[in-house]
């Protein structure tokens, strides 16, 4: 693969066959690619997953640290959720400092975890006003073949969902060694995140990294399900054309169903 | 549940498909090619912008069109805790999705190998900065005489617990209870259904999204009476001086 950028060519055909329902992989416009995720992939991590989207290639890692809570939230634990694109994963990644892209991504991440509520930030408090747990969600693409954002989210949820609590030792500080339950989570919710992209009049999910350059717009949404009803956490339209109300309407409905379609797939893990 | 409904009300007194009162005013920075300045009750956005004029280092020139830049900052005095100066991860966000928001409006063809820079700054800030600096831009581009299809409107339209509301003040946006605040920031093209900045951070069931366009759109026709009468008087005003 080199680093080329897509070829009008290239554009030009997939926008005739995306608005016959088509694609190079022979999926239909809203088909997602085999999903398939390993749990605890790595033991000294509180939690972790691998998760693969056809080729794209995700690993996060949960960790937890010991600190001061933020003065506008002195009852919760903390979130923090950074992410890394490395040169490993693709050649459009460069080392130095982050770009767009590699801030852009954990924050959608943090968003869609953070609004739905899944974790029980209040329960991670171990002297009330001083100290609380931080968590660490880390996210690193191993092989960058479209749809990170989605990847990513599913990573971070399914190491949430196996993350243990370090102990805390007599100097009040982690014992990474020892374990003391699970993460407090949301029973119901998990959240996942769908990003449609947008090429001349046609809407498509899960797009590879060639299908992700030749479009012209995204927009990212992370829904969860909240006393028994879904719910949008968020949301970020990018790129240089725009969404009309009709597309709106439209990802609005099938939003639902693809949640419950993936919820479905992963339900061993949640 | 009534009862509850009126718990909801807004604080401000306003109903809650009213906005701040908004202020206006095209051409704060005479240095610029383009400026403005717009306000959602206490919140005060200036945008100057600058171009289009010749892109440097050259290798970022793209011969096929001109391209538009776009920096949103808070000034440091402008929030309870002073900002630190320079940008922040929140800040280079912002200012993508403002040039996301603003990018579809503009005709770039016109002027290849140069580049628009749009610059952004936040006097005072009581929530909807993004969209106030978005709606101060918007006139900036085409006070600069930018070719534009349209101009852009942007308004954030929330829920505080199941209560849709119009244009949510800091105090709104921290309220807590019920399905808590949901903050949508929207842009569009004035005279079109056409969305050009979509944000959100909350919790809104799927089928709420058509009310909040709906609602988005009737507060645009109001944002865009106020940057159009904006934009005539500072042109009668030169006329006058003439």
């Amino acid at each position: 693969m080199s680093s080329m950028n897509t070829s009008n060519l290239t554009i030009e055909t997939l926008k005739k066959m995306f608005s016959e329902n088509k694609r190079f992989d022979s999926r239909k416009l809203f088909d997602l690619r085999p999903i398939k995720v390993e749990s605890e992939v790595s033991n000294k991590a509180e939690g972790s997953a691998r998760v693969f989207l056809g080729k794209t290639e995700v690993i996060v890692g949960v960790k937890m640290q010991l600190g001061a809570p933020y003065p506008d939230s002195p009852d919760k634990g903390n979130l923090m959720v950074s992410g890394d694109l490395l040169p490993l994963a693709s050649p459009r990644f460069e080392m130095g400092p982050p770009g767009f892209e590699a801030i852009e991504l954990p924050r959608l991440v943090d968003r869609a975890i953070r609004e739905s509520g899944m974790i029980q930030l209040d329960k991670l408090v171990v002297t009330p006003k001083e100290k609380v747990w931080t968590v660490i969600i880390d996210i690193y693409p191993i092989n960058d073949d479209g749809s990170l954002i989605d990847a990513a989210t599913i990573g971070a949820v399914i190491a949430l969902k196996n993350a243990e609590i370090p102990g805390i030792d007599e100097s009040g500080n982690p014992d990474y060694d020892k374990k003391t339950g699970k993460l407090p989570l949301s029973k119901e919710t998990a959240p996942f995140s769908f990003s449609f992209f947008k090429l001349g009049d046609s809407l498509i999910l899960d797009p590879t990294r060639e299908e992700e350059e030749a479009c012209e717009a995204r927009v990212t949404f992370g829904i969860s399900k909240w006393n028994k009803q879904y719910m949008i956490n968020s949301c970020q339209k990018s790129g240089e054309t725009t969404f009309t109300k009709t597309e709106i309407e439209k990802m609005m409905n099938i939003i639902p169903e693809k949640f419950d379609e993936v919820n479905e797939k992963l339900k061993k893990f949640l | 549940m009534a009862k509850e409904s009126k718990e909801t009300k807004r604080e401000s007194g306003r109903k809650l498909t009213e906005m701040r009162p908004m202020m206006a005013k095209v051409g704060v920075i005479p240095n610029a090619d383009g400026s403005a300045m717009f306000a959602f009750g206490n919140t005060v956005a200036i945008a100057a912008v600058y171009g289009p004029r010749q892109l440097h280092p050259q290798h970022m020139q793209n011969p096929s069109t001109g391209i538009l830049r776009c920096n949103y900052d808070l000034l440091s005095f402008s929030v309870a805790d002073r900002k630190k100066p320079g940008p922040s991860r929140r800040s280079q966000e912002i200012s993508k999705v403002t040039q996301w928001a603003l990018l579809p409006a503009v005709n770039l063809k016109e002027f290849p190998n140069t580049v628009i820079d749009v610059q952004i700054y936040i006097i005072q800030a009581d929530a909807g900065t993004r969209t106030a600096g978005i709606n101060a831009a918007s006139m900036a581009l085409a006070h600069a005489g930018i070719p534009m299809r349209d101009l852009i409107c942007s308004i954030s339209v929330g829920k505080l617990d199941k209560d849709l509301v119009v244009d949510l003040d800091k105090s709104e946006e921290d309220f807590e209870g019920g399905e808590g605040p949901t903050d949508f920031p929207i842009a569009k093209f004035a005279s079109k259904d056409e969305y050009t900045l979509l944000q959100l951070d909350g919790k809104i069931q799927p089928d709420v999204v058509k009310k909040i366009l709906d609602l988005a759109d009737e507060a645009c026709k109001e944002i865009y009476e106020v940057q159009k009468n904006a934009l005539k008087a500072v042109v009668e005003t030169k006329v006058a001086e003439k």
